[in-house]
């Protein structure tokens, strides 16, 4: 177990682990700004904007991640797109996980009760005050425990992105196996990094489910 | 999409309205059609659409290569589906059982293996246990990953069967396996099995994570294929990126039709009782 404080493995544990958390960390975000967008596209009085929404999100939830990786990855560059790989790798996280925002917010509006909707009509709100000012914010509070499992999963799918040259903590792990250290003492480090964040993911939301709750 | 929220968030349009909104279709219209010709026109810019580039799919070995990679593929989740659904119902007794130990193993298990990341666990697989076979490693990690989401979802099944069919079994003079096995999971898994179709498409995707330990999925093969087959006009990564999408997305989309369908045709039925998922 103590090969972790050993030949300085620990620099790169933590250059792992931090990169990891940074992935994670732009890509939720970005994922929260296009999954919002597109469940605004998929309730949306434009048909066009509606058939979009629909499109991307059947599209992105039924891709395989590391297809999506693959893509960016090997196809881009031929486009002479070039980023570094964990802008690539951001980018495929993010929409990826945008899908699943949308489709969290989306089930969340639908709870929203009609009168609040109705109420803000008669006030003469458009559709986008209407969205934006009464039914998202309540929609958002009352979806944060599904939205919590998928900023779980965020962290957990960003470990496909060591594999696409982005050093974070899988890649840590590809080179430890590399230089000959114990399977089981390695994975035990990274099980012990993996749900240390999940496990702090885990609380931020539970924090915020105690301020937001809506009583209904 | 139902109808109710999209008409009660704005309202029925005007004249004046219908306008803005016909405005707003053709604007948003044309800036899809706009993106949508940017990505061809990338595509083709870079010599991605000639005839020489797509060639290879001509050949029978690329073909066999891809549909060998197919098979590799469903071998892959009919093995991990299989088994993950035996290992669910199992956790999902053990966590439901009335022995407190039990509980407890059940209940870490499940958490321990839901909180992992896929990818790390097959790559300790493979390189810990199954070093010659990483379809074995794949199948395992798929396995132990879904297992536990299963468990979980069967688990919410078994809960949301109304209290009085296990009460009737009990006073009926059923045995506690008697009742749950043949009282409780038939209609557990009756009310939840959209959900485990849903998840059953998780591990399909997830299968592709064998690319990464050398397993030759779809995946794979197409890496093979692109990296192997040199045409005049440059390796075919993106044709074959395309055609791996399609096949993908194509598995996955048939996978999610079937649970909607079920779904669907579940709330049709007299036992409309629908249950939230885990």
């Amino acid at each position: 177990m103590g090969i972790l404080f050993e030949d300085g493995n620990f620099a790169l544990f933590r250059a792992g682990f931090l990169q990891t958390v940074g992935l994670s960390a732009l890509s939720a975000l970005l994922a929260l700004l296009i999954g919002t967008l597109l469940a605004a596209f998929r309730v949306s009085p434009v048909p066009a904007l509606r058939a979009f929404g629909t499109v991307w999100v059947n599209v992105f939830r039924n891709t395989p991640l590391t297809l999506l990786f693959f893509a960016v990855a090997f196809g881009l560059p031929r486009l002479d797109v070039h980023f570094s790989s964990f802008v690539f790798a951001v980018l495929a996280l993010g929409l990826y996980t945008a899908s699943f925002v949308c489709e969290v917010l989306r089930s969340g509006i639908n709870t929203v009760p009609l009168g609040q909707a109705e109420a803000a009509r008669s006030l003469g709100m458009n559709f986008g005050q209407t969205l934006g000012l009464i039914v998202l914010p309540q929609a958002a509070r009352s979806v944060l425990g599904p939205m919590s499992s998928v900023f779980i999963a965020l962290p957990r799918n960003s470990a496909v992105a060591g594999a696409f040259s982005v050093s974070e903590l899988f890649s840590t792990q590809q080179t430890l196996t590399e230089r000959g250290y114990n399977i089981f003492a390695i994975f035990f480090w990274l099980a012990a990094a993996y749900l240390f964040i999940s496990t702090v993911v885990a609380v931020l939301f539970r924090l915020l489910e105690n301020r937001l709750a809506v009583a209904r | 999409m139902s109808a109710s929220t999209s008409t009660v968030l704005y309202d029925a349009p005007g004249p004046r309205a219908r306008a803005r909104y016909r405005a707003f279709g053709l604007l948003s219209v044309l800036g899809i059609a706009g993106l949508l010709w940017y990505a061809y026109d990338s595509l083709a810019g870079a010599g991605q659409f000639t005839a020489a580039m797509w060639d290879p799919f001509q050949y029978t070995a690329v073909q066999q290569r891809i549909v060998d990679g197919l098979l590799n593929t469903l071998t892959a989740f009919g093995l991990a589906a299989g088994f993950s659904l035996v290992l669910g119902a199992l956790l999902a007794a053990g966590r439901l059982s009335d022995h407190r130990p039990v509980r407890a193993v059940a209940t870490a298990i499940v958490q321990f293996f839901r909180a992992m990341p896929l990818l790390i666990m097959i790559f300790a697989l493979y390189h810990s246990v199954f070093t010659t076979s990483p379809l074995w490693a794949l199948v395992t990690g798929l396995t132990l990953y879904n297992g536990a989401v299963q468990a979980e979802i069967i688990r919410s099944g078994v809960n949301a069967v109304p209290r009085g069919q296990g009460e009737a079994a009990y006073a009926l003079g059923m045995r506690k396996t008697q009742v749950l096995f043949t009282i409780l999971v038939p209609q557990a898994v009756r009310s939840m099995l959209p959900t485990i179709i849903g998840q059953l498409v998780v591990t399909l995707k997830d299968t592709s994570l064998g690319f990464l330990i050398t397993y030759t999925e779809l995946l794979y093969a197409g890496k093979l294929i692109a990296s192997n087959t040199s045409t005049p006009a440059g390796y075919p990564y993106i044709p074959v990126t395309i055609v791996m999408s399609v096949i993908y997305i194509g598995m996955c989309l048939a996978l999610t039709a079937l649970a909607k369908w079920i779904e669907a045709r579940g709330r049709r039925g007299a036992n409309r009782r629908t249950t939230v998922a885990a």
